[in-house]
């Protein structure tokens, strides 16, 4: 299974590096969100700082869900989904390997987009941990669970547009969690809030999730 | 001594339509079947169902001893499929799509540059990006893929399509030598002039069941005769015997 997986992640890596569609389309998309979200709030610092740490995760929602879109539509050219079906992988070394590569890009976009927070936001971090760690815990559960989504819908016709349906409503609870984590990193939360549960819940999510697509990702891609 | 290939009565749906009717073929380990018949025949429904790709809802199916009923995905490792699409990543280059597809499979590499040269994928073309080669050459690294992996099973789905007049001699010549070394070989073909001096069988499909079947121990050239006949199709009568 692990060997599967690092074939799979490689490859998957690999063809990244070659199209840069992730660094050169999804990225420069995820900053003009950011951006977008600034102008909305108007010129006073203060709702940004308070709003930074959601608007980091609303940002790295919709980043997940362009990654996992162009990590499902590698496999959907030239019958490369059946070639796959076909080597014999291990399902659940394929889904961990798209998985991680799809978290190693989110793990880039993610630093593009703190940085974005920062410069644009004015936000200060207290906790450079608790935000390191809610940036781990939740790429872990939104690859895994966006994983799982594109496998769903890889074999439909409206993939386009059914998996950010079917995936935005799920990844609720790595929103609230990533955020209040990061508002108790950056000063912004309610008083006294920690990052300790927040983290605990993201960690619970993605163990969840990695759980269920090792043990199901297998059928999923035999019935799309 | 076990079949490569054994149906009896298989059934294979898509969705609703009945790819498969029913069908009954017997295939021998080492034998080359050539599979004709008209378009929406069941040609490429019986190599995916053999590749354990088409769920089989009734009758038998078993594969290269595995019963594709059971557990439809065992049988994979060893067939090797060329389909009408040649299963490539674009951004990846001809080598690192063929060692990818091999090491995929569990193969080892050892064979992967013996197989390039073969196929006439050398120098630069190896480490082109597949997204800048012809479908004929396309269609090569997909053959390169198989001869790497050296399957027991071959399944092509219309070879020929997109090669040229060498390419289609040196397909011939590759599926013979895959035979020599103990390949079984189901091939579906509309092009009879291309497919039949492979052939030790040929089987007709229509509507997802076998029509008729022959065995080509006469001239290829009497057989093709009969073919054109029945087609109505043109093509320059040769005159290679099969075994």
């Amino acid at each position: 299974m692990w060997r599967d997986a690092l074939l799979v992640a490689g490859k998957d890596l690999r063809i990244e590096m070659r199209s840069r569609v992730v660094l050169n389309q999804v990225a420069p998309f995820a900053i003009v969100v950011l951006v977008l979200f600034a102008f909305a709030l108007g010129p006073d610092r203060t709702p940004m700082v308070q709003g930074a740490a959601g608007l980091f995760w609303v940002a790295v929602l919709f980043a997940a869900v362009l990654a996992v879109q162009r990590s499902f539509a590698l496999e959907a050219n030239d019958g490369t989904r059946d070639g796959l079906r076909l080597s014999g992988l291990d399902p659940a070394g394929i889904f961990l390997g798209k998985a991680a590569a799809v978290a190693a890009q989110l793990i880039v976009l993610e630093v593009l987009l703190a940085a974005g927070v920062v410069l644009f936001y004015g936000a200060h971090v207290r906790s450079y941990g608790a935000v390191v760690a809610a940036c781990a815990a939740g790429t872990a559960g939104l690859a895994a669970v966006g994983t799982l989504y594109g496998a769903l819908a890889a074999g439909v016709r409206v993939r386009e547009t059914l998996l950010p349906f079917l995936l935005l409503p799920v990844v609720a609870p790595v929103l609230l969690a990533g955020t209040r984590a990061w508002q108790a990193a950056l000063g912004t939360g309610p008083g006294g809030d920690t990052a300790g549960p927040w983290l605990s819940l993201l960690l619970v999510f993605a163990a969840v999730y990695l759980s269920l697509g090792v043990v199901i990702f297998g059928s999923l891609q035999e019935s799309g | 001594m076990a079949s490569a290939v054994f149906l009896r009565a298989a059934v294979a749906l898509t969705g609703r339509f009945p790819a498969l009717a029913g069908i009954d073929l017997i295939v021998a380990p080492g034998e080359t079947l050539v599979l004709q018949g008209p378009n929406g025949a069941g040609k490429t429904s019986v190599l995916r169902a053999c590749a354990g790709l088409l769920p089989i809802t009734g009758g038998d199916a078993v594969v290269l001893g595995h019963d594709l009923r059971r557990n439809p995905s065992a049988v994979r490792r060893q067939v090797g499929m060329l389909g009408h699409a040649a299963a490539l990543y674009d951004e990846l280059s001809v080598v690192e799509n063929v060692r990818f597809a091999v090491r995929a499979a569990g193969g080892g590499v050892d064979g992967i540059d013996a197989a390039l040269d073969r196929l006439g994928l050398t120098g630069r073309l190896r480490r082109t990006t597949v997204a800048r080669l012809s479908a004929g050459q396309r269609r090569r690294v997909a053959l390169a893929v198989l001869m790497a992996r050296r399957p027991a099973l071959w399944l092509l789905d219309e070879p020929h399509a997109a090669l040229d007049a060498e390419a289609r001699a040196l397909l011939g010549a590759v599926i013979t030598e895959s035979v020599a070394h103990g390949s079984t070989v189901l091939l579906a073909s509309h092009e009879p002039e291309a497919s039949l001096p492979l052939a030790d069988r040929v089987v007709s499909l229509a509507g997802g069941r076998v029509v008729d079947e022959r065995s080509l121990s006469r001239p290829v050239s009497a057989v093709m005769a009969a073919e054109a006949e029945t087609t109505s199709r043109p093509f320059v009568v040769g005159d290679v015997h099969v075994a």
